[in-house]
């Protein structure tokens, strides 16, 4: 293994030799095989929609009659409860069923919800990493009062379970809406859980950046920056910041998969994604109502969650295995754990 | 060490300080709209908008109106406009049902955690291990609350045989109690049980390149008291410190799984209060479940000092 190590490290740059890396893990690569799949999957609501189902994620059927394998059915019957899963039986429509009352069509509100889901994922992942990466910069590269400041506010957010925080933030501005300047958000708006969710999470990734910008700054080619008469911004960002591009990346995953989880959480307790928007989360909501005449209807959004989940997560750990082997940097560093021992000063 | 506690105790009055602030932000300054409409939730008449606005003061200076909310949640007289009741009083309620609920997934949650971190461990790279990766990583995965459908719809209305959760009284059968309380701890604690097994299995393998294990060995003492006594006992420091953490923070996933078996606790007077749209309900459970999170934190984190000095010097030396 050493052996092998030296032979590859012959001058080829570190995203070289990681690619190697994750080019061997089939584990890895197999569920990020799965992922895009599930991204695909959602990409192509549209065309399921029209040119499959012939309906939109929103569209009522209450009071029609949909003609399986030659046999009329109502699409919501008397009770109330809605038709099963009919599969290809109609030619693609209700191929999962519809979802409740209103008779919508279930498999394209999958689709369109599952773009919500992985958007409101991927957008307050990005909110996160870019928050946390600017105040870990901050906070390390001054030290001092900044570091004071920027650590003691981290400490304040870290108190607040992140679900209680979420929770806080999602129902007051849910209700009331937020203004920020010129920039107007209602209540229903899908970015405000991407905020609060950005948000939250941002804690748990500043501090531990923050521990490695801090013995970062302590080395040699830092200190060769400011004998060039670098300024601030360009030690910040032209030195430090690349050196934590592998420990960023992987962090962006591992957040993906946390903040989808929120997600689903939140829009499930009713203060994240709001009516008439779509996510998984609102769909196993509204699926609740029904556990028992139509478990489908919870246990199908569920079951896409945890895969999208699942692949991010085993994506992410393979990701941080081929960056970084000897790396401290677990699974476990976003559970709030103390930094790694070494990079603390 | 008297130092070392009174620091961490002015320390603790700051933090609880600034997360009442922060939470009296959250609720009646950030969001772009009447806060007494709010407040009032769905039963807003003009002339009870008009009787908040009186009785919370938002038409005084912000440090007033966060005295007042202060004032109103924890002298007890915080009523929730919605279901017209006292909310300190629901929540005080609440608190064995969520207790029993927390603590008894706590338990769970160590004990699996613990073994299947240490079996994975000692047997890295069999078939033992892969299989508790794969439901580690599995159970990190899971959202709460699709787990918690497929036991109701498979455990519970199919095949009846655990009832659907509800709270019975410890006091009243223990074994009932028991017995409505175990799908809800096993749904609060699996992601606890696969995310623990993970951290003390790369904590244990690390612990096992150390050179008091080869010590341990040398002196010839065998593989099972070298890996509990030794290799054990030191990787599970850091499990100790992230129990304090997530116990404290539990209350969150309560609200899910207290709404989902709904047992009358703290989580689902939350629940039903965020399906309500009520507010100061919300208010008062954020910032005591804010506040016992701190208090707990600092209180493991005195036991830790007590446990080990190292701790209370590394502090004032840093």
């Amino acid at each position: 293994m050493a052996a092998e190590a030296n032979a590859e490290a012959a001058g080829d740059s570190p995203w070289l030799l990681a690619w190697r890396r994750l080019r061997r893990d089939r584990v890895g690569l197999g569920f990020l095989a799965l992922f895009v799949l599930i991204v695909v999957f959602v990409l192509a609501a549209p065309l399921w929609a029209n040119q499959v189902a012939h309906t939109g994620p929103n569209k009522t059927h209450t009071l029609e009659k949909v003609e399986v394998d030659g046999e009329q059915r109502e699409v919501v019957n008397r009770e109330g409860k809605p038709i099963g899963p009919v599969w290809l039986g109609a030619g693609g429509k209700f191929f999962l069923g519809a979802d409740g009352r209103l008779g919508r069509d279930e498999m394209v509100r999958l689709m369109y919800g599952g773009r919500v889901s992985l958007f409101i994922g991927f957008a307050s992942a990005l909110i996160t990493l870019l928050l946390a990466t600017v105040l870990a910069l901050l906070a390390g590269y001054y030290r001092g009062w900044a570091d004071a400041v920027i650590s003691r506010g981290l400490d304040v957010v870290w108190a607040f379970p992140v679900m209680l925080l979420a929770i806080a933030l999602g129902i007051s501005l849910a209700v009331g809406g937020l203004q920020i300047g010129p920039l107007h958000l209602s209540g229903g708006s899908i970015w405000i859980p991407i905020l609060v969710i950005g948000g939250v999470s941002v804690p748990y990734i500043a501090r531990p950046l923050r521990g490695q910008v801090l013995s970062l700054r302590e080395k040699e080619f830092v200190e060769a920056a400011v004998a060039q008469g670098a300024g601030p911004l360009r030690i910040m960002f032209g030195e430090l910041l690349p050196n934590l591009t592998s420990t960023i990346i992987v962090f962006f995953t591992l957040t993906i998969a946390n903040n989808m989880l929120l997600e689903a959480a939140l829009s499930f307790l009713g203060v994240g994604v709001q009516a008439p928007t779509t996510s998984w989360g609102t769909m196993i909501a509204g699926g609740f109502d029904l556990l028992t005449s139509a478990p489908l209807l919870t246990i199908v959004p569920s079951a896409m969650i945890f895969l999208t989940v699942l692949s991010v997560n085993v994506f992410g750990d393979s990701l941080r295995e081929a960056l970084d082997p000897n790396s401290k940097l677990r699974l476990e560093a976003r559970a709030g754990l103390p930094e790694p021992e070494g990079t603390a000063v | 060490m008297g130092r070392f506690v009174l620091r961490r105790l002015v320390g603790m009055v700051a933090v609880l300080f600034a997360v009442s602030v922060l939470t009296f932000l959250i609720f009646n300054v950030i969001p772009n709209s009447d806060p007494a409409q709010r407040i009032a939730g769905k039963a807003a008449t003009p002339n009870l908008i008009a009787s908040i606005n009186e009785e919370w003061g938002f038409d005084d200076s912000l440090p007033d109106q966060y005295v007042t909310m202060m004032k109103k949640v924890f002298s007890g007289d915080l009523v929730s406009y919605f279901a017209r009741e006292n909310v300190d009083e629901r929540i005080i309620e609440g608190i064995p049902a969520t207790f029993s609920l927390c603590l008894g997934a706590a338990v769970i949650w160590m004990f699996f955690g613990i073994l299947f971190g240490y079996l994975s461990s000692v047997m890295a790279g069999s078939l033992l291990d892969r299989a508790l990766t794969v439901f580690a990583v599995a159970g990190i995965s899971v959202p709460v609350f699709g787990l918690a459908a497929i036991f109701l719809i498979y455990l519970t209305y199919k095949t009846e045989i655990f009832p659907s959760g509800e709270y019975v009284e410890f006091a009243s059968d223990p074994l009932e109690w028991a017995e409505h309380l175990i799908l809800p701890w096993i749904t609060l604690a699996i992601v606890y049980v696969g995310f623990y097994s993970r951290v003390l299995r790369s904590n244990m393998l690390d612990a096992m390149n150390e050179d008091y294990v080869r010590t341990a060995r040398a002196k010839g003492l065998g593989e099972r008291q070298v890996m509990s006594r030794h290799v054990l006992r030191n990787s599970l420091a850091p499990i100790i410190t992230l129990f304090g953490l997530d116990f404290g923070a539990l209350l969150g996933g309560a609200i899910l799984v207290e709404g989902i078996f709904n047992i009358n606790g703290i989580g689902l007077y939350a629940f039903e209060s965020l399906k309500n749209v009520d507010l100061p309900p919300i208010m008062a459970i954020v910032l005591f479940g804010a506040f016992f999170v701190v208090l707990f934190n600092t209180l493991v984190d005195i036991a830790y000092a007590w446990l080990d000095p190292r701790v209370r010097l590394g502090d004032s030396a840093s």
